[in-house]
């Protein structure tokens, strides 16, 4: 199965519920809208064509600057029968950022959500534990959003500028 | 834990009628620091007499953030983050990441180079493999199986050093290749590694596979099955100790693994005696890739011509002006990437690594995250360990090869 016949596929499959659609080098991306996301990946792991029995990966990128779709969260699946591999993206806004929990689908989804959750701040609703999990519960931020920078900002001999920063 | 009449509440909810308890239910904490635990984290387990009946998990005790390190540094500097990851084979972790700089790159690396990487990642393999499987051996109190493979592990490590100066953070290899060929010592003490190491591995081996006392032991220990492996997203020796023929080197064959003629060993049982016979047999496996590999090792250069990432050499960098500009800029990370996203995934020790990188063209990834296939599969600890005795939990915990440096990130 190429990433073309998959796209088919897929558009027979999910119909309007795949708002883009694109290759990155090897795998097909598709994106689909946070409340449709659920039923999309239910949908094409109870396929019986497609199968994506595998969920690869779960995680998040922060894009601070597009409005109200500052957050994304990937889905990475994989079709063992087909041998091919699939992400699903969908965009949250930044406030409030929730989306459902696959954990009904995939029980490997619980820790992957949670240390989404600990680095974003994204909700997953129906998840049966949704706490930080490598950061320690004290803490009042989520690290890899954008804002928070790595290195101390008030140090100023480390110029930017200096390093083609 | 709350003591009602005749009911008591676990800290999972659940709720057991004093009946069904035989003994008294106490507390214990499996961990942090533990000698049986083989890394910082830490289970509390329930436990009823010796029956543990909840466990509740703690990871995260050494987190180092490497995702958030990584959008600060140029590609070639990523490497050493990489080591730190699953440090039992960095190796693997090493060239995984420089494989999928290369795709985003779009760069074919020479025939020679992917042999090459091939020996290292299967010697690598090797290594994991038998510190998980000797650890096992010490959870089930023979400590003598814990020495031997390590005078055999040493010959390893002598190999890593002779490629690139270090030993367990290898930080091995380049994006594009090597930063040599390998080297006449390297050409010996691999054939000697080849000629004497499989005598000494089944003398080990000899020690524990039809070992009575292991056998009786293992058998039946933390056993899972096929199905909730899968749902447990499971990859790796772990997964296929359950039955299920998935390795990532044949689904989505790189670095030229589809030259090779290997099989995948499958265990039945999903227990720690398939776990610990799966490895086994994978480390049979790994040397005939490598004998494969090495006996047709192809003619070449040992690097992609790459000059914006493969170093020049010295030597040029003194007289020649490209070679100048572009010792400066790889040091400074002043290499242009293509704006692009991929996923590449390598066979790791256990189980799929992956890297899904997303560059907007800068001089870091604008986000880098790890498919860390340990931490995935370690959250099915529990269940696995759930009514069975503590002397269980150790050696499933030892035969699951949990990495803290993983699991943690």
């Amino acid at each position: 199965m190429t990433n073309n016949t998959l796209l088919e596929s897929l558009h027979t499959l999910l119909g309007t519920k795949i708002v883009a659609s694109e290759i990155l080098h090897d795998t097909l991306v598709i994106e689909v809208t946070p409340n449709e996301a659920f039923n999309a990946i239910q949908m094409l792991k109870n396929d019986a064509d497609l199968s994506f029995n595998f969920l690869t990966l779960i995680g998040a990128v922060h894009y601070p600057d597009e409005k109200d779709r500052e957050l994304c969260v990937v889905y990475h699946l994989h079709s063992w029968k087909n041998a091919i591999r699939l992400r699903i993206k969908t965009y949250l806004p930044k406030d409030n950022p929730s989306i459902k929990s696959l954990t009904p689908l995939f029980d490997g989804a619980n820790w992957q959500e949670r240390e989404t959750f600990d680095f974003f701040g994204i909700q997953f609703e129906g998840h049966p534990n949704m706490t930080r999990i490598l950061n320690m519960d004290e803490m009042d931020y989520h690290p890899m959003l954008k804002q928070y920078h790595l290195e101390d900002e008030t140090r100023e001999d480390k110029d930017d500028r200096f390093f083609g920063r | 834990m709350e003591h009602t009449d005749n009911l008591i509440k676990l800290s999972n909810g659940q709720v057991l009628s004093k009946e069904t308890i035989d003994g008294d239910i106490a507390t214990i904490n499996f961990g942090p620091t533990h000698p049986a635990t083989h890394g910082i984290f830490q289970n509390i387990l329930t436990v009823d007499g010796e029956k543990i009946l909840t466990s509740e998990q703690t990871v995260g005790y050494i987190h180092r953030a490497f995702e958030k390190l990584a959008e600060r540094r140029p590609y070639n500097q990523i490497t050493p983050i990489t080591d730190r990851l699953n440090y039992c084979s960095s190796p693997i972790n090493n060239l995984g990441w420089h494989m999928t700089v290369e795709k985003l790159l779009q760069v074919e690396v020479p025939k020679r180079v992917q042999y090459m990487r091939v020996i290292i990642m299967e010697l690598a393999r090797i290594a994991d493999h038998l510190i998980c499987d000797s650890i096992i051996g010490v959870d089930t109190g023979a400590l003598t199986s814990f020495f031997y493979p390590f005078s055999e592990r040493e010959k390893i490590y002598e190999l890593y050093e002779e490629m690139c100066g270090a030993r367990l953070t290898t930080n091995i290899g380049r994006i594009g290749g090597f930063d040599k060929d390998f080297t006449p010592v390297f050409h010996q003490k691999l054939k000697e590694f080849l000629k004497t190491f499989p005598k000494a591995f089944e003398e080990w081996n000899g020690m524990l596979e039809r070992n009575r006392i292991f056998m009786d032991r293992t058998k039946g220990a933390g056993p899972i099955s096929a199905e909730r492996a899968l749902a447990y997203g499971f990859t790796g020796p772990n997964l296929r100790a359950a039955g299920v023929d998935y390795d990532v080197r044949v689904m989505h064959p790189y670095s030229s693994y589809e030259d090779f003629d290997f099989t995948i060993p499958v265990g039945v049982n999903g227990d720690t005696y398939d776990r610990f016979m799966v490895r086994q047999e994978e480390i049979r496996q790994s040397l005939r890739i490598i004998h494969q590999a090495y006996n047709n090792l192809p003619e070449g250069p040992f690097h992609a011509d790459i000059p914006e990432f493969f170093l020049p050499e010295k030597k040029d960098v003194y007289n020649n002006m490209e070679a100048l500009i572009y010792h400066f800029k790889i040091v400074m990370g002043e290499s242009d990437v293509p704006v692009g996203e991929v996923y590449h995934s390598v066979e790791g020790g256990n189980g799929e690594l992956g890297y899904y990188l997303i560059s907007d063209g800068g001089r870091a990834p604008y986000r880098l995250q790890f498919r860390r296939p340990c931490f995935i599969y370690y959250q099915a600890y529990p269940e696995m360990i759930s009514g069975a005795n503590i002397s269980d939990a150790v050696i499933t915990l030892s035969s699951i090869n949990v990495i803290a440096g993983e699991l943690d990130a």
